[in-house]
């Protein structure tokens, strides 16, 4: 990645901004414990304390633009991203008037059109492919976007983190990826997750860039992911974040935590990201204690007409259960282009259609001694090269022409003969095993060139 | 008109839907330079770019979850599993994120989800499977399963064209057996219509995808002892059209319902019940399923013979519902 000073740097009233997001997180989410306490909230909460400056430094790097997906733990992105504490009470409450109108509850909840954000499941690692999805489309359509999204500790276990961070990387997708180590998955430690001490360095399985940063520490967070979300615009994705911080709650509401050690919890209060943040602004003289309070009374002001909305709103009505299980003519869909269509449609979109082979695999003898960094963010050669202006370039190529070198019709040519290959079901008495058994006999290629389809396999 | 295979009416719509739309992409593993483990992606790649035709690494989760993503975006991905079998691993995107998402989020999700499925191909426990009923048990969902190469291109269409996620299942014992004519151009079939394939007084039975060409042969037989047989072919799972099938047992009064899925849990139950709460007046007998075994597909041909219902099993049974 390159280096932080390209980063610009946040202005006095950007600075103010995260203390204001940081802040109205925290005491959402406080408000959040005392009505659950009054048994006002129907679901569970999951408490983000001393986590604030990862969701706020996080998504404060991305544009308006730019899609995220937050975890359980991010209401603080929701809140950056332009929603509103309302939508976050709502949610808990399982009022009609949240943006899910009852159906969902918690963070999980978005809003494709405007604020591009997709709605979470509960279902830990599932995110992630389909924000590499979001961010594949993003650059399909020329729309310059990138695709952010979080997982746990916990959740980096997950096979659809693996599934999805492998898919983002082969297709060098615009996909940031923040791994947010709050040290606990529930009841179970990180070192009993995963034998590694950073999960940083499963980057280097995928072949791409990986960062490191104090996630107590907003403007270091907001600093990293901004420079992260630009190498990503610029076409050098993913790239995968973890920031260190600490749960400072049990998992949810009911968990007291009562299996973290106390000198755990001792030692990370001394690091809250909002208490260090306040004294960050002070040393550098960015407010006075008279700021502060107008943006505390903002907060509390905010919170308290928000609250009584949604305790004022009703519950939905109970035959809305029924409805919206379908699009039923409610959503137009709509693709928004930024680069001309025929770029994607033939002719344009034609092009040969073989595989770019850049060498034959054999064994190299320095590789004997597997390096612990070997395929680190330079990316692992690649059967493709990055999408860019040479796509035609990309797997056509006149190095080794694979199985189908010899040209498929560039037409949707019906009439066309398709080969009779079934990879199941034919007998000794199909046309394609005829033909194969006369082929094997006639061509023998020399072993390395042997097509892949003409190797026996099952 | 030329006569064409199933297979290759599914290659035809995707060729026509991705001329017609650059909003429809496909993705799947060996889709592109290969042209799919059975060809029915086969030269896409030649002429959409690898922009729109997607060779994914081998991972059923990210392939379902990429293309959801996509559909996020306005984009209408048409995802491939190699085998409808390995659905499984990917069970969790497809149930819990696609499925649910316009439910509870308001986002729909126009993407299609197709792949080879089905037995008589001595594929064995893992390349046999018909797993649609995981699928039409989950509301938000379509499902899909056509039996001629006529219907397999026009409600391809249609799945690709709705707004929301389609399974759509292609039998492949059927993929190269069937050839008929297909119009070259554009056409729909509409998803959530049967069709009467046979028409007949003495009995009903309710069939779809290769088991619809059973159903027919067992109604030819039929008719030769003067029993006559009103075939339905569901063509669609879910939303299943029961109107359909109540309009035929309210006129023939006795039910024969064969599918080449499992027996427990299979679709039969379902519509049984359907029949029972809404024409139990009209029956004069009681209704008969003939199903596979409640086996996983076993691999040797007289094993997976035993599995599978044929015109025989189905003649036996509606031989039975005619004595009533
Ligand atoms: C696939 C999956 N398995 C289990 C769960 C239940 N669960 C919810 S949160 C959680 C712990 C998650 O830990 P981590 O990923 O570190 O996130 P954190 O809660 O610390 O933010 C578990 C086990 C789940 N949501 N998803
Ligand atoms: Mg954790």
């Amino acid at each position: 990645m390159s280096n932080q000073k390209m980063t610009p740097a946040l202005t006095h009233d950007q600075k103010l901004d995260l203390y204001y997001f940081m802040q109205l997180n925290r005491q959402l989410e406080d408000r959040l414990v005392r009505l659950f306490r009054q048994n006002k909230i129907v679901g569970g909460v999951y408490s983000s304390l001393g986590q604030e400056a990862v969701s706020v430094g996080t998504s404060y790097a991305l544009e308006p633009r730019d899609w995220l997906a937050p975890m359980i733990r991010n209401i603080g992105a929701l809140l950056v991203k332009g929603f509103k504490p309302r939508d976050i009470f709502t949610q808990h409450m399982a009022k009609f008037t949240s943006p899910t109108h009852g159906k969902d509850g918690t963070s999980h909840f978005g809003d494709l059109k405007v604020r591009h954000v997709v709605s979470p499941i509960s279902m830990l690692g599932d995110l992630i492919p389909v924000m590499t999805g979001v961010a594949m489309a993003g650059r399909y359509l020329g729309q310059n976007i990138v695709a952010m999204t979080w997982i746990g500790d916990g959740g980096t276990s997950t096979g659809a983190f693996h599934e999805g961070l492998n898919l983002a990387a082969q297709q060098r997708a615009p996909f940031v990826l923040i791994v947010e180590n709050n040290q606990w998955a529930y009841s179970t430690p990180v070192a009993r997750q995963v034998p590694i001490k950073n999960l940083a360095d499963r980057a280097a399985a995928y072949g791409i860039a990986s960062k490191i940063v104090d996630g107590n520490n907003v403007v270091a967070v907001y600093e990293t992911t901004k420079t992260a979300v630009d190498e990503c615009r610029a076409g050098r994705g993913p790239i995968l974040i973890e920031v260190k911080t600490m749960r400072m709650k049990g998992h949810a509401q009911h968990d007291p935590a009562e299996y973290v050690p106390k000198a755990m919890f001792d030692y990370w209060k001394a690091q809250d990201p909002i208490a260090r943040y306040e004294s960050y602004l002070t040393e550098h003289n960015l407010w006075d204690p008279k700021k502060k309070s107008e943006i505390d009374a903002r907060i509390e002001h905010e919170l308290d007409a928000d609250q009584k909305f949604a305790e004022e709103s009703p519950l939905p009505p109970a035959e809305t259960a029924e409805q919206g299980v379908y699009c039923e003519g409610c959503h137009t869909i709509e693709a928004e282009w930024r680069r001309p269509k025929q770029d994607v449609m033939p002719p344009a979109s034609s092009e040969v259609a073989v595989w770019k082979v850049a060498d034959f695999g054999a064994f190299v003898k320095t590789q004997a001694v597997a390096t612990q960094h070997g395929n680190r963010p330079g990316h692992a050669p690649r059967h493709e090269p990055v999408l860019s202006a040479e796509k035609k370039e990309s797997i056509s190529g006149d190095e080794v022409a694979g199985p189908t070198g010899k040209n498929q019709p560039a037409t949707g040519d019906v009439a066309a003969q398709v080969p009779l290959r079934v990879p199941f079901g034919r007998g000794p008495k199909d046309r394609s095993v005829e033909l194969e058994r006369r082929d094997k006999v006639a061509e023998r290629p020399p072993r390395h060139n042997k097509p892949p389809h003409k190797r026996r396999r099952r | 008109m030329p006569e064409i295979t199933m297979l290759e009416a599914i290659r035809q719509a995707l060729f026509e839907e991705m001329d017609r739309d650059p909003a429809v992409v496909a993705i799947g593993e060996d889709i592109g330079v290969y042209g799919g483990a059975f060809k029915a992606t086969e030269g896409l790649l030649a002429r959409f770019g690898h922009e729109r035709v997607i060779d994914t690494p081998i991972s059923e989760t990210a392939i379902v979850g990429a293309a959801c993503g996509m559909s996020y975006l306005g984009l209408r991905p048409v995802a491939e599993m190699q085998f409808i079998d390995f659905i499984a691993c990917c069970f969790n995107q497809v149930t819990n994120f696609v499925a649910k998402s316009h439910y509870r989020c308001g986002a729909p999700v126009p993407m299609v989800l197709r792949g080879p499925s089905g037995g008589g191909v001595h594929g064995g426990p893992f390349h046999s499977a018909n797993p649609e009923m995981y699928f039409v048990h989950t509301p938000g969902l379509k499902v899909v399963y056509p039996s001629t190469a006529y219907d397999a291109k026009g409600l391809l269409k249609s799945a690709i064209r709705d707004n929301n996620p389609v399974l759509f299942f292609e039998h492949k014992f059927l993929y190269r057996r069937i050839k008929e004519e297909v119009p070259a151009g554009d056409y729909t079939v509409p998803i959530g219509k049967a069709v009467v394939r046979r028409q007949g007084s003495d009995l009903t039975i309710v069939s779809y995808a290769a088991m619809a060409h059973v159903a027919l042969e067992a109604a030819a037989t039929l008719a030769k002892d003067g029993i006559e047989a009103d075939v339905i072919d569901l063509r669609t799972l879910l939303p299943l059209d029961s109107e359909t099938i109540l309009a035929s047992v309210k006129n023939t009064n006795r039910l024969l319902i064969v599918h080449e899925d499992t027996r427990t849990g299979g679709i039969a139950g379902e519509i049984a019940a359907i029949v029972c709460e809404s024409a139990f007046e009209h029956l004069d007998a009681p209704i008969a399923r003939v199903t596979a075994l409640d086996t996983p597909v076993p691999y040797s041909p007289p094993l997976e013979e035993r599995f599978l219902p044929n015109a025989e099993k189905v003649v036996a049974a509606a031989r039975e519902l005619a004595k009533y």
